[in-house]
C-alpha cells in the first residue's frame, strides 16, 4: 500500500516535469495540445491512486487527509482544462494571436505550473512549500503576459510586483516560523515540516508566532486575492488566455489558501497564540463585501467573473475563519465547487470572447439565440456562480450564513446582504449577455463541450444528491481543521 | 570573542540599514544602481560573516551568489539597460524625499518595537538581526511606492530581498536557505529580464509606470 502510494506521489511530481520538457523541445503541432491533455489526465490519475494508497510522512513530501482533496480537484481541473487549451489555442493559433513559438512555451509553462502547485500541495516543509508556490507565480506571470499586449503587459508588470511582494512577505513568516520552532524543536528540517510543527505547536513561543501569522496571511493572502490586497487579480484573469484565467481562479487561488490554512491549524494548536479566526473573518469579509459591490460596474466579461472568484475567495475565507465542523465543512464544500464552478464559466468565456470577438459586454448579446450551447452553458454558470438553488453552491453557502447565524448574527446579515448583491450584478449581467438580439460578429463556435458539461454536471449533482462517502471524508476534514 | 563576533554581524546588519536609507534619497538612475550594488555587497558581507560563527559552510555560496548576482550582474545589466533607454535622470519620487526619509525613520522605529519585546526567548544574535532584517524589508516597501519610476521599484524589491536574506541567515540553523536564496535569484533575474524583455520603454515610450496606467483594459 505504501509503496504504490509513493509511486503515486513521484508520478505526480513528476508526470509534470518531464511533460514541461518534453513539451518545451518537441515542435508545435496539434500533437503538443493533445500530449499536454494526456500529461494532465496522467497526473490525475496518479493523484486519484493517493485516496487509495498512502505513502508514509518524508521529510519533504507528505499526503495527509487535507491535501490529498485539494491534489485530487487541482490535478482534475488541470486536466479538463488542459482539454479546453487544446480547442483554445487551436482558434488562438489560427486568428494569429499566438505563435506557433509561444504555443510551444505555453505548454511547458501549462505543465511546470501543474508542477509547482502539486510540489506546494504535497510538501511536508513550510520552506519548499514557499518556493514551490513562488515557481508557480512566476509561470503564471509568464502566461498573462503571452499576447505581448500593452494590457497584457501591465497585467503580467501587476501582478508580478504585488504577487512578488507577497511571496516576499510570506517567505520573512516563513522564516519567523522557524524561528519560533526551532527553540522547541531543534535546528535542522524538522523545523519546518508540517506534521511536526503541528505536534509541537503548543510549546512554541506565541508572540513570535503571532508576528508570523500576520506575515503570513498578508503574503499568501496577496495570493488568494484577499481584499485590499487583490489588485493584480482582475487584470492577470482579463488579459491572459483563458485556460490561465481558468486556473487561476479554480486552482491557484486553492493553493495559496491551502498555505494559510496550515499556518492557521500551527497557530491553533498554541493555546497562548492569537486566534486566527477573527482576522481570517474580517479579510473574508471585506473581500465579499468589496467585490460584490465591484460587479456591478465591469464591462470586460472576464475581469467580472475575476471578481466573482474574489467574492468567493472572501466567502471560503470567511467560513474558515468562523471555523467549526460545520463552517469548515461548507468552506471546503464551497472551494471545491466554486472551483469546478469557475472554471467552467471560463471555458465558456474563453470560447464566447472568441467567436465575439471581445470581451466587451456591450457588445455581447443575445448568445443563446446566436450560439445556443455556449449561451446556455453560460447562463447554467452565472446561475450556479450566484448561488441559487439547486445548485451546490446554494447548499454551501446557506450552511455557512446559518452557521454565522448562530454565532454572530450582525456577521451573517452582512455577509447575506453581500450575495444578494452578487446575484443582482450576475443576473443583471447575465440577462443582456445570454438574451436578446444578437449584435456584433458572431462566427460558429467549435468549442469542446465535455469540459464544461463534466464540470457543470458534478456542481449539480453536489447540489442533490452528496454521496454519503464523499460527506463522511469532508466532515473527517472539516473536524481535522477544527 | 563572541562579543566581537556579535559587534561585527550587528555593524553589518546596521550597516544595511543605512545603505536602504541612502537608497531612498538617490534622485540618479545611476546612483540609485550603484547604492543598490553596495546593498547587494554590504549583506554578501554579512552572509559570509554569520557563515564564518555559526560555523555554516554552506552560507557561503548564499553570499557568494548575493555578490556575483547582485553586486556585479544585475548592477551592470540595469546601466545597460538605462543607457539603451536613455533614463540617467528619470527618478520622479511620489513624496518628497524629507518626508520618505520621515517615513523611514519610523518604519525603523516601528519594527525595532515591534522584533525586540517578541524575541526575547531567541538568542542575542536572531534578536538584532531580525529587527534589522524587517527595517530593511519595510524600507524597500517603502521605496517601492514612493518611485514611479520600473527600475526604482525593482530595486525597491531587490533591497526587500536582501532584508529576507539577512534574516533567514540570523535564523541559527534554518535548512534549506541556500535553495530558497537561489529561487529567489532567480525572481530577481526574471524581473530584470522582464524590464528589459518587456520593452516596456518600447511600447509606452516610457519606463514610468504611470503611463501603464492607460490599459487597464476597462474602457467604458
Amino acid at each position: 500500500m505504501t509503496e504504490l502510494g509513493l509511486y503515486a506521489v513521484v508520478a505526480v511530481l513528476v508526470i509534470p516535469a518531464a511533460s514541461a520538457a518534453l513539451l518545451a523541445l518537441l515542435p508545435d503541432d496539434r500533437t503538443t495540445a493533445r500530449l499536454n491533455a494526456l500529461a494532465a489526465f496522467l497526473t490525475f490519475t496518479a493523484a486519484a491512486l493517493l485516496f487509495v494508497a498512502r505513502p508514509v510522512p518524508g521529510r519533504y513530501l507528505i499526503v495527509d487527509d487535507l491535501n490529498v482533496a485539494f491534489i485530487v480537484l487541482s490535478t482534475f481541473v488541470g486536466f479538463t482544462t488542459a482539454v479546453f487549451s487544446g480547442s483554445y489555442i487551436a482558434h488562438e493559433l489560427e486568428s494569429g494571436r499566438l505563435t506557433p513559438l509561444y504555443l510551444r512555451f505555453y505548454h511547458a509553462m501549462y505543465q511546470t505550473l501543474m508542477f509547482g502547485m502539486n510540489l506546494a500541495l504535497l510538501s511536508n516543509n513550510v520552506g519548499l512549500m514557499w518556493v514551490a508556490v513562488e515557481l508557480s507565480t512566476l509561470t503564471t506571470v509568464l502566461m498573462v503576459g503571452i499576447y505581448r499586449t500593452p494590457a497584457a503587459l501591465e497585467a503580467a508588470w501587476k501582478y508580478f510586483l504585488l504577487g512578488s511582494v507577497g511571496i516576499a512577505l510570506a517567505l520573512f513568516g516563513t522564516i519567523l516560523v522557524y524561528l519560533s520552532a526551532h527553540e522547541v524543536v531543534g535546528e535542522g528540517l524538522d523545523a519546518m515540516a508540517w506534521n511536526v510543527l503541528v505536534r509541537k505547536a503548543p510549546d512554541f513561543d506565541p508572540a513570535l508566532l503571532n508576528l508570523s501569522f500576520v506575515f503570513l496571511l498578508l503574503g499568501y493572502g496577496t495570493k488568494v486575492g484577499l481584499v485590499p490586497l487583490h489588485a493584480w487579480l482582475p487584470d492577470a484573469h482579463a488579459e491572459g488566455p483563458t485556460p490561465i484565467s481558468a486556473v487561476l481562479s479554480g486552482l491557484l487561488l486553492n493553493v495559496a489558501l491551502f498555505a494559510v490554512l496550515r499556518f492557521k491549524s500551527v497557530m491553533s494548536a498554541n493555546a497562548a497564540a492569537l486566534a486566527p479566526g477573527p482576522l481570517m473573518v474580517s479579510l473574508g469579509l471585506l473581500s465579499v463585501v468589496f467585490a460584490s459591490f465591484m460587479l456591478y460596474r465591469r464591462q470586460d466579461i472576464k475581469r467580472m467573473f475575476a471578481y466573482s472568484s474574489i467574492e468567493h475567495m472572501g466567502i471560503v475565507t470567511f467560513a474558515f475563519g468562523m471555523g467549526g465542523p460545520l463552517a469548515n465543512f461548507a468552506g471546503l464544500l464551497h472551494m471545491t465547487l466554486h472551483s469546478l464552478t469557475k472554471s467552467a464559466i471560463f471555458f465558456c468565456v474563453g470560447h464566447i470572447a472568441q467567436v465575439k470577438g471581445t470581451q466587451h459586454m456591450p457588445d455581447i448579446r443575445g448568445l443563446t439565440m446566436s450560439h445556443p450551447a455556449l449561451g446556455w452553458g453560460l447562463a447554467f454558470g452565472v446561475v450556479a456562480i450566484a448561488g441559487l438553488p439547486p445548485m451546490g453552491l446554494f447548499m454551501t453557502e446557506f450552511l455557512i450564513v446559518t452557521t454565522t447565524f448562530a454565532r454572530h448574527p450582525a456577521l451573517a446579515v452582512v455577509l447575506g446582504a453581500s450575495l444578494l448583491v452578487a446575484l443582482g450584478a450576475l443576473l443583471l449581467r447575465l440577462n443582456d449577455l445570454a438574451f436578446g438580439d444578437p449584435v456584433g460578429r458572431s462566427e460558429p463556435a467549435r468549442a469542446s463541450f465535455l469540459p464544461v458539461v463534466a464540470h457543470f454536471a458534478l456542481v449539480m449533482a453536489a447540489g442533490i444528491w452528496l454521496p454519503p462517502e464523499l460527506v463522511a471524508w469532508f466532515t473527517h476534514v472539516a473536524t481535522i481543521l477544527s | 570573542m563572541e562579543r566581537i563576533a556579535l559587534d561585527v554581524a550587528h555593524l553589518f546588519a546596521g550597516g544595511l540599514v543605512l545603505v536602504s536609507f541612502m537608497l531612498l534619497y538617490q534622485d540618479r538612475m545611476t546612483g540609485l544602481v550603484n547604492t543598490f550594488a553596495l546593498h547587494a555587497l554590504v549583506v554578501s558581507l554579512s552572509v559570509a560573516w554569520q557563515a564564518h560563527i555559526q560555523l555554516a559552510p554552506h552560507l557561503y555560496i548564499t553570499a557568494a551568489i548575493a555578490l556575483a548576482v547582485k553586486a556585479f550582474v544585475i548592477p551592470l545589466a540595469l546601466h545597460r539597460i538605462i543607457v539603451r533607454l536613455g533614463i540617467h535622470r528619470a527618478i520622479e519620487p511620489v513624496v518628497g524625499i524629507g518626508q520618505t526619509m520621515l517615513a523611514g525613520i519610523g518604519l525603523v522605529a516601528l519594527s525595532i518595537m515591534v522584533m525586540l519585546p517578541i524575541t526575547a526567548r531567541a538568542g542575542t544574535l536572531a534578536r538584532e538581526d531580525l529587527a534589522f532584517a524587517l527595517s530593511v524589508v519595510l524600507l524597500g516597501l517603502l521605496m517601492m511606492i514612493s518611485r514611479r519610476n520600473a527600475v526604482g521599484q525593482v530595486i525597491g524589491f531587490m533591497s526587500i530581498e536582501n532584508g529576507l536574506i539577512l534574516a533567514a541567515t540570523g535564523a541559527k540553523g534554518m535548512p534549506l536557505v541556500v535553495e530558497i536564496s537561489v529561487a529567489f535569484s532567480i525572481l530577481v533575474a526574471l524581473i530584470v529580464i522582464g524590464v528589459f524583455l518587456f520593452r516596456i520603454r518600447e511600447r509606452f515610450e516610457s519606463v514610468d509606470i504611470h503611463s501603464l496606467h492607460e490599459h487597464r483594459g476597462e474602457r467604458p
